[in-house]
């Protein structure tokens, strides 16, 4: 199987082509092709400031390249309305970014933006607050949560919108091991069972085989390889993707 | 001095002016302090810089203006606003739009910039956004009126030159004080003095509770 491919039987739900992003006069982001297929679970890894957040806004529309085309359901991006498009998908960031309004209030926002009925939205947030086993938080306000608690609900703010894709930057950076490797458990569960088409940013190749179907790695603003983890950790593409799986940050399988 | 209501009505038009000012304010300071905090456009550090030297206006400044341009042979004078209750809300508005204006920028800005991609990323339209950032710099923002409502109730300069300080018709608490203050009567402006600063206390323990209330929601 090619490995640049989404493996699934179906047209890619996201391609991207010859992407060029620039910011303060240089080159921060070059992605000369990359697929992602319906149903799939991307990773994405790399050192710090190597794009990949990048990549998630230009994915998400939040950001503008220089040149390139993504396609998504096989219409460029360019064609869409930016809103339309964005209520199609959804974005976790990094910190929780919870605003300040209870956990179900929080859950609710994106529903509410797309203008559902109460009686739906009680239900769908109730659903989803119990997947990610936070429903004793629903009355409790955002800023008396622990990080963990947090992120849960900013998880459960991006599934309740059920996304036909879901961009997650590195929800896991700022929680400790413990936490870490029971939400990351929970995650991969809950990615599996819907089939859900996502695109993550994670630390390092072990987090990264663990969630992701196949493995991106970006370094120096620029994507180098995509593939299974074990491949990528057998056959680096090139000296300095090897160097990044050397670093004891990014800890290999 | 006709005590009680004579003083009555300089106080219900000393609130009224003011509240009316301040409202306006908002109107116009609450979309051009987001727009300020939010855009990015040529011209807006300039802009913005304008607006901070606004928020620091002495009154008998946009008095000043204000009286020149309202003045019967002045660009407005056809309007026939000079010495009148509405002249005095212009050039309060001069005062307070700056105020509320700078504040709401402030206020906006100190938000983590991530709160509107990460709202836009749930699928957010930009007038959805608007308003939550609102809502979550909702204490900044109250404080920013308070300041505003503040600026305009207690200045006296703008008031005494486009109002005329005309019995019945356009004095005011600050103004009534200076007249009073002239004639020696310090009684009277002691009484009027209290009377301003109880009305400002009132009016801002009000906004103060609002604001309080919103702390908790």
């Amino acid at each position: 199987m090619d490995p640049t491919k989404g493996g699934k039987a179906m047209r890619a739900l996201v391609e991207v082509h010859d992407l060029l992003v620039r910011r303060g006069g240089r080159n921060v982001l070059e992605v000369p092709a990359l697929e992602v297929g319906r149903g799939e679970v991307l990773a994405l890894i790399g050192p710090n400031g190597s794009g990949k957040s990048t990549l998630l806004l230009v994915l998400a529309c939040l950001l503008k390249p220089v040149s390139g085309e993504i396609l998504f359901d096989e219409r460029p991006l360019s064609q869409w309305k930016a809103l339309e498009y964005r209520r199609r998908i959804s974005f976790v960031f990094q910190a929780p970014l919870l605003l300040d309004m209870t956990v179900s209030e929080n859950v609710a926002l994106g529903l509410k933006f797309r203008g559902l009925q109460k009686g739906e939205i009680r239900v769908r947030v109730g659903h989803w607050l119990e997947q990610l086993g936070i429903e004793s938080l629903a009355n409790r306000r955002a800023g008396e949560l622990s990080g963990g608690e947090a992120q849960r609900v900013s998880l459960a703010r991006a599934f309740v919108l059920d996304p036909e894709l879901i961009l997650l930057d590195e929800p896991f950076s700022a929680l400790d091991p413990p936490a870490h490797s029971k939400l990351l458990g929970d995650l991969a569960a809950l990615l599996a069972v819907d089939h859900r088409t996502a695109i993550i940013v994670t630390h390092n190749l072990k987090d990264a085989s663990q969630l992701g179907d196949r493995v991106a790695v970006l370094v120096g603003g620029r994507l180098r390889q995509v593939g299974r983890a074990s491949q990528i950790k057998a056959k680096p593409a090139d000296e300095e993707v090897a160097a990044f799986l050397r670093e004891p940050t990014s800890s290999a399988l | 001095m006709q005590i009680d209501l004579e003083i009555f009505q300089i106080t219900v038009l000393s609130l009224e002016v003011s509240i009316l000012a301040t409202f306006l304010s908002l109107l116009l300071g609450l979309p051009l302090g987001t727009l300020l905090a939010l855009g990015r456009f040529p011209g807006r550090s300039f802009l913005l810089s304008l607006v901070n030297t606004g928020m620091g206006l002495p009154p008998v400044v946009v008095g000043l203006f204000v009286a020149m341009s309202l003045w019967r042979s002045g660009p407005l004078g056809d309007l026939n606003l000079i010495y009148t209750p509405t002249a005095i809300v212009i050039a309060q508005v001069v005062i307070a739009f700056p105020v509320v204006t700078g504040l709401t920028t402030a206020a906006l800005q100190a938000l983590d910039t991530g709160l509107q991609l990460q709202l836009l990323g749930l699928g957010a339209s930009r007038l959805q956004m608007i308003w939550l950032l609102w809502r979550e710099a909702r204490l900044p923002l109250l404080a920013g009126m308070m300041a505003g409502f503040g600026s305009v109730i207690s200045e006296v300069g703008a008031s005494m030159m486009v109002g005329g300080n005309i019995r019945y018709q356009t004095r005011v608490l600050t103004t009534a004080i200076v007249l009073e203050t002239s004639k020696g009567e310090f009684n009277n402006a002691i009484g009027l003095a209290v009377l301003l600063l109880t009305i400002t206390f009132l009016v801002n323990w009000g906004l103060t509770w609002i604001q309080q209330r919103a702390a908790k929601r």
